[in-house]
């Protein structure tokens, strides 16, 4: 049996059943990671064991007549950066190599009491710093699209895991476009949900006030499916938002009629390609053409994000990376006293970006400057949920690219200030704190797939979703495509 | 630019030391003399189940490293949840000392130290939750409290090989049990002048924090820790100079000591004209001096940013209400009321001690019940001290202290019948009386005893009556201890003294 | 708008965040760190001086757990992870310095 592109819907539904078996999806997944993984380096560990134990389990469940959760026996890949209780956790990071959390992530504990199934861990930047998985000590991952692209980051191994069809959800984690920009270049989709939606609990802190966990799918409903398992309230984080959370996936086919749609003039032109210009705006006039008023807005703001974000992010992931200090967990390299040995271990297991983004984050933080760079960067996020309200006055969702471009060559980019500049799009939101997913749209001129972001206030994910459903019920049929290449 | 710089302190407000009738004054090796500024910060372990920002016991004395779950021990991906009942503490002890209770905001405060799983220390820096307050201390000197606010407690470790300091130590281990407890950190004004007073604030600080179950107070154990921050300047002047903060005070003896020492110290250097340094310094117990810690450097570059991953605390003002009135009598309320019913001072020392061992209300509740407000406080302070005097049923000592103002028993036999009583309080004072046959005489019978004893004195008799006052006192004595043999103690002084004025004016 | 960072001041915060730079880095860094914080200067340059900062993109104040003890690891799990274990503690190298 093939892995054959099955949506998560339609396996949930036939295994809970008894109409599938959780064991055979389970091995057919297993059997193309097996395959092609190699290559692409989706994951950084297979949990085949694991996962057909819990595929029986499930199989049995369904046998006894006990009840399953919706995701019964759905293969899901889980990004590296979330804690799995005893399985390695490494954040793709020399320095946590070899942990083994005692406790799982809420979101990990979600998935599992919906009946899904982990395959394994996938691969990320060291400690989602990054915007193309080559940041990862144990080597980039490739875009199963096309292998000499990068899938994106920094969760490209939950991305290119679903495109691969390595299983049809994943677990990603979004800083600043790090679900939505890998979504982007491997044509599947991702959803950044409102910070506070899903729990934080048991993801490895990068940037705290900017850092969600969502979904990556081959379609919107099964992306709606993934969030409404892991989505509400959670006591163990405070940040979460109290609520509960409204299903997405009823409301899924309530079209876009009477819907006002925004599009963000400040992310359609400089820097932003043509190609993908073009795929928004005929993503605009599908939506228009359903019933939607389009209109075009604008967010001023937006354009102070990128220096905000590597303002913030930095300061708050120097803090948060703090505790990797060799005493605890993770690696330890000894010298003759603590300080040295502290200082030796965080030398050799972190990665450049890594340690470059802790130089900034302290730097920004430290005393006499505190004001001028974190402080200000706080304010300017004031800014932009401003002009984000009143965007929000004219339209009730937005749209804009994902990423300025499609999936670049591995290596193409050397300067960090060029990478960060992927993430103009997307940072926004997290700054914001508010929702907004990538749906594929067709291609760039490369052929590469094209990604469009639907933009919500917080907690808009309904029609977010309504909108993003429309979006790719009006895409272009994507190319099938083979994984190949060489290593 | 050039603006004199007015010292403020962490909140921004003015710094002002206030003026006491109980200054230390130190006098340097030249002769010169300097007085003690001094403000305290107290780190008070939380009365809690559970830590402050996780469900782990907040336990002393187990097993090391038991007390600790992942965010204990700040494995990657956990995070803090505030506990409401430190928050509710810190609104207590808030409410006890008349401070404001604000909106407030936990912070990181960013530096590396084995002893703190994740190499920040979660605390409240610019928004802290208590604003404000003083304490009345038993002196009756006012020190003012800046602030108090929330955090977190670091592990502890042991360090092993040279001498079990840190110093020369081979290596260290370290057990995070005490990671994570709830502290209140609660920092006065620089109102402190005298190693005294800094003895008084600790321990009225100490008693509040007890009365209201906000901590256990317990110095020997580490819950409650006590940093002075000194410095002196020229006796009558009104600088500040720079202070220096020590630590490892350990009890409130040493910290008089430490107190005493540091500002001796710092005097000499002022005045051989050289530098004090900004600093830490440890109480040495067995040197009986400071010891150089660690210096002020610029790498206290603590890199304080409001914690992202909790949100501002901001008390509900009927919670606090609430919580106000429900705060029991506190320290100085109660000096002032048994001050008030006994006509003592307030700095009186019985009222302070009686206070002290929290039998105010026993004392309270015999006056109450009738018994002579100055009587009960001197068997409260004198006579009920030991064990099972805080036992003893008021009524029970406002029916003796009522035979005693009746003349019914002497003074004497009022506390031998209190020992009685505090043994064995189901008796009322009149029936141990009776059983140790302290019935009162009747003053015939008392008079014919006194006009015996004269009989048998005539050379002391005619001294009495001819003596001046100094003679008549000491000769007065003399007879009174005559009939007091006689009687086996049952006779009243008093009467007997009035007796004899009456056979002398008759003489 | 701030003095351009210098190499000193790598130097000076590579110390405080605990790592160590080699001559190479630290060129590097201050290069980069240069073009990064320049990037930064058009957020440098607004007057913001009325507007409030958000900390938390979503508003909520207090939200406290209730004081329950959970459960504990045991101190094998405790210290299964520690690079070095003794005595049921974590075993550091000399520490030279007190606590601040």
């Amino acid at each position: 049996m093939s892995a054959g592109g099955a949506r998560a819907l339609d396996l949930a539904r036939d295994i809970a059943a008894g109409e599938r078996s959780a064991v055979a999806v389970a091995q057919a997944h297993l059997d193309r990671i097996a395959e092609h993984d190699g290559l692409v380096h989706a994951f950084n560990v297979v949990t085949a064991d694991a996962a057909l134990a819990r595929a029986a389990e499930v199989d049995r469940a369904v046998a006894a007549g006990e009840p399953v959760g919706p995701l019964a026996g759905v293969p899901i890949a889980v990004k590296d950066n979330l804690a799995t209780r005893g399985v390695e956790t490494t954040c793709s990071s020399k320095i946590l190599q070899g942990w083994v959390p005692p406790y799982d992530a809420t979101v990990v504990q979600r998935i599992a009491a919906a009946g899904a199934v982990v395959v394994g861990k996938t691969n990320l930047d060291e400690f989602a710093m990054g915007s193309s998985t080559e940041n990862s000590a144990f080597g980039p991952t490739r875009n199963p699209v096309r292998t000499d692209r990068v899938p994106g980051g920094s969760s490209g191994g939950s991305a290119a895991a679903v495109a691969a069809d390595f299983a049809p959800i994943a677990l990603g984690s979004d800083t600043g476009g790090s679900i939505r920009q890998p979504a982007s270049f491997c044509g599947v989709v991702g959803v950044k949900p409102t910070y506070g939606l899903v729990s934080r609990y048991g993801l490895v802190a990068f940037a705290s006030s900017l850092d969600q966990v969502g979904p990556f799918a081959n379609s919107v409903a099964d992306a709606a499916l993934l969030l409404d398992a892991i989505a509400g309230p959670d006591p163990a984080d405070a940040t979460s938002i109290p609520q509960a959370a409204e299903a997405v996936l009823p409301r899924l086919d309530e079209g876009v009629a009477g819907l006002r749609v925004g599009i963000v003039s400040e992310l359609l032109g400089e820097g932003i390609a043509p190609d993908v210009a073009a795929r928004v705006r005929e993503a605009a006039e599908a939506l228009a053409a359903a019933g939607a008023e389009v209109v075009e807005v604008s967010v001023p703001a937006v354009t102070y994000g990128l220096s905000a974000y590597y303002l913030i992010a930095p300061a708050e992931a120097s803090s948060n990376l703090a505790r990797f200090d060799g005493v605890r967990y993770g690696l330890r390299v000894d010298a003759p006293t603590t300080n040295e040995m502290m200082v030796a271990t965080r030398t050799a297991g972190f990665g450049d970006e890594v340690q470059r983004r802790i130089m900034l984050g302290t730097y920004a933080l430290s005393a006499g400057y505190y004001d001028a760079f974190y402080g200000k960067a706080q304010k300017v996020r004031t800014l932009i949920g401003r002009d984000f309200a009143a965007a929000y006055e004219q339209a009730d969702v937005l749209l804009s690219p994902t990423a300025p471009t499609t999936a670049f060559e591995l290596g193409a980019i050397a300067d960090p200030l060029t990478m960060y500049l992927n993430d103009i799009c997307t940072i926004p939101t997290n700054l914001a704190g508010h929702a907004a997913m990538s749906v594929p749209f067709g291609t760039g001129d490369d052929g590469l797939p094209v990604g469009v972001q639907v933009l919500a206030p917080a907690l808009g994910e309904v029609p977010m979703f309504r909108a993003a459903a429309v979006v790719e019920a009006a895409a272009p049929a994507p190319a099938a495509f083979e994984i190949a290449g060489s290593k | 630019m050039s603006e004199p710089r007015v010292p403020t302190d962490s909140l921004g407000n003015p710094i002002t030391v206030p003026d006491s009738h109980d200054v230390l004054v130190v006098e340097a090796a030249d002769g010169s003399r300097w007085e003690l500024v001094c403000g305290l910060e107290v780190h008070a372990e939380l009365h809690t189940v559970t830590k402050m920002f996780s469900a782990a016991p907040n336990s002393f004395g187990d097993e090391p490293n038991t007390n600790v779950d992942p965010v204990t021990l700040g494995l990657p991906g956990t995070l803090p949840v505030v506990n409401e009942a430190a928050v509710e503490l810190a609104i207590r002890f808030g409410c006890a000392v008349g401070a404001e209770i604000r909106r407030s905001v936990f912070s990181r405060k960013n530096y590396f130290y084995p002893d703190m799983p994740k190499n920040f220390q979660i605390s409240q820096y610019d928004l802290p939750i208590v604003v404000g307050g003083e304490l009345e201390l038993t002196g009756g000197h006012v020190v003012g409290i800046e602030r108090a606010h929330l955090e977190e407690d670091t592990g502890k470790s042991t360090h092993v090989g040279g001498d079990g300091r840190i110093a020369g130590a081979e290596y260290s281990l370290v057990d995070y049990n005490r990671a994570g407890v709830p502290l209140l950190e609660i920092v006065s004004r620089p109102h402190v002048r005298s190693a005294e007073q800094a003895r008084q604030y600790v321990a009225e600080l100490r008693a509040i924090l007890v009365a209201c179950g906000v901590s256990d107070g317990k110095m020997e154990e580490g819950s409650l820790r006590v940093d002075a921050n000194i410095s002196v300047r020229p006796e009558g002047s009104d600088e500040l100079r720079t202070r220096c903060e020590i630590k490892n005070v350990n009890s409130l003896r040493s910290l008089v000591r430490a107190i005493e020492f540091e500002a001796s110290r710092q005097a000499d250097l002022h005045a051989a004209g050289e530098p004090v340094v900004q600093s830490t310094r440890g109480w040495d117990e067995a040197s009986g001096t400071t010891v150089l810690m660690r210096t002020k450097e610029d790498a206290d570059d603590y890199r304080y940013f409001p914690e992202p991953d909790l949100v501002p605390v901001d008390p509900d003002p009927a919670r606090v209400a609430e919580i106000a009135a429900s705060l029991p009598l506190l320290p100085s309320a109660r000096r002032h009321r048994l001050a008030e019913r006994t006509g003592a001072a307030v700095t009186d020392e019985s009222v302070v001690a009686v206070v002290d061992r929290a039998q105010d209300d026993q004392a309270v509740a015999a006056m109450d019940a009738g018994g002579d407000p100055a009587r009960v406080l001197v068997h409260v302070t004198q006579n009920l001290a030991g064990e099972g005097g805080a036992d003893l049923p008021p009524g029970r000592l406002a029916e003796l202290v009522a035979l005693e103002t009746a003349g019914e028993l002497t003074a004497t036999q009022a506390k031998q019948v209190l020992t009685e009583l505090v043994a064995d309080p189901s008796r009322t004072a009149a029936e141990v009386a009776k059983e140790k046959g302290f019935e009162a005489m009747d003053s015939g019978a008392l008079e014919s005893v006194v006009d015996g004893i004269i009989a048998d004195h005539p050379d002391e008799w005619s001294s009495f009556c001819g003596g001046d006052d100094k003679a008549r006192k000491k000769l007065s004595g003399f007879f009174t201890g005559k009939v007091m043999q006689a009687t086996k103690g049952q006779a009243d002084g008093r009467q007997v003294a009035q007796i004899l004025a009456r056979r002398a004016a008759d003489a | 708008m701030s003095a351009r960072i210098t190499r000193d001041d790598v130097a000076h915060v590579a110390a405080l965040a605990r790592l160590r730079l080699d001559e190479e880095h630290l060129d590097l860094f201050t290069g980069q760190l240069a073009a990064i914080l320049e990037h930064a200067e058009d957020v440098e340059a607004l007057d913001l001086s009325d507007v409030p900062p958000t900390s938390h993109p979503f508003p909520l104040v207090n939200v406290a757990r209730p004081d329950v003890a959970g459960p504990t690891l045991s101190n094998d799990d405790a210290l299964a992870a520690a690079p070095s274990a003794q005595d049921g503690r974590f075993r550091v190298p000399t520490i030279l310095g007190e606590a601040p």
